[in-house]
């Protein structure tokens, strides 16, 4: 299972059992050379030997540490266990292996570190609704300012990493919508993130069952998150970061 | 009314306050989680030290017409009560986390010792802190 110059597939899950099955299989049916690891995020429906079942390595963690700290681990996993390349993908299907060669590309090519699949890079494209796309657009245009590079989907999880971006997000990785101020992390590390259009699909299971009181303490949380981050100093990794 | 002393003292406290959280969250040493709470603290205090009117305005509603700063002191001292209580709930959490770890590592080596008998006891019976000379 081991193994370098090889890729893995990160998937967070918090209660998918009836979603992660599918997703392992199309990971798997994609690429059977992925290796896949589920980081199962305190989950009590019995997703982790769902997902053990379908051959798929499982990092259950103790109790539910929030998306970033359940990411993270994937991304110690993958740095821990030497691959080269991560892609990320979430539990609940919405996002299509299918659609990994166009973030994969980038980073074979070398003229990236991090590819993010972006729902909204083309138009016409993939409609939340109204309050979801405040909080979307205003995360897009903040991040855009502050890190003077078009980013049209700050919250995509469907990504693509090479080494140094795996090393990167291993050694720190925000919490609650992580991908937004790891975005500003990238640009103050000085790697280089590329966007790609993808198509999503709609969640499989359940609901995003964001509150609105929720979503305002999270906008405030990430914002302010993001001028810290800004304000913040950072080493700029070597060619090989050992990270930790 | 209040006195313009008073005022300047307040907001120039507010501030500072603010400014430490602000560093305390850069410096890592405090999560954005946890200082919402404060920044709304600062902010709320800053606002009602500096807009002497709406302090003045506040006071008048209370009937605390003798003594407008002291609604600084109430707003205060609730938001203190607030932040205490918040840091309870989250002092619980933690604590039920601690326990669920413990019991999960001890699980853990337990098993790792089943696997490698030859390490059984320097794995299982290995003090936490090393004892000294």
């Amino acid at each position: 299972m081991k193994g370098s110059g090889r890729t893995v597939a990160i998937v967070p899950a918090h209660n998918e059992a009836g979603a992660i099955a599918g997703v392992v299989d199309a990971i798997r049916a994609f690429d059977p050379s992925f290796d896949v690891v589920v980081v199962d995020d305190g989950s009590t429906d019995g997703t982790a030997s769902v997902a053990a079942s379908r051959g798929a390595a499982v990092v259950a963690l103790p109790y539910n540490l929030g998306i970033g700290g359940a990411v993270q681990t994937g991304f110690k996993y993958a740095l821990g266990h030497g691959y080269d390349l991560a892609v990320r993908l979430d539990g609940d299907g919405q996002h299509d292996p299918a659609e990994l060669p166009k973030l994969l590309g980038p980073i074979e090519r070398g003229e990236a570190d991090i590819v993010t699949g972006s729902r909204f890079a083309i138009a016409g494209g993939y409609r939340p609704p109204l309050a979801r796309r405040i909080g979307i657009t205003w995360f897009a245009r903040l991040v855009s300012l502050l890190t003077r590079q078009k980013v049209t989907d700050t919250t995509s999880g469907f990504q693509a990493l090479n080494r140094r971006g795996i090393a990167l997000f291993a050694g720190d990785y925000p919490n609650d919508y992580p991908e937004v101020e790891a975005t500003v992390l990238v640009f103050k590390h000085r790697l280089r993130l590329v966007e790609v259009p993808v198509e999503m699909r709609e969640r499989e299971h359940g609901e995003s069952s964001i509150t609105f009181l929720r979503s305002v303490y999270y906008m405030l949380k990430v914002t302010l998150a993001l001028f810290v981050a800004m304000a913040r100093k950072y080493a700029i990794p070597e060619e090989e970061d050992a990270g930790r | 009314m209040t006195p313009v002393k008073i005022s300047i003292a307040a907001s120039a406290a507010s501030l500072l306050l603010l400014l430490v959280v602000f560093e305390l969250i850069r410096g890592r040493r405090l999560k954005e989680r946890y200082a919402l709470l404060w920044i709304l603290t600062g902010v709320v205090l800053l606002v009602l030290s500096a807009w002497r009117g709406g302090l003045n305005t506040i006071a008048g509603w209370l009937g605390v017409s003798t003594y407008p700063p002291a609604i600084l002191f109430a707003v205060a001292t609730l938001f203190v009560i607030v932040v205490l209580l918040y840091y309870s709930t989250v002092l619980s959490q933690l604590a039920d986390q601690n326990t669920l770890l413990a019991q999960r590592l001890a699980l853990l080596e337990e098993r790792a010792a089943q696997k490698s008998p030859g390490e059984k006891s320097g794995a299982v019976k290995e003090p936490a802190v090393p004892d000294g000379e």
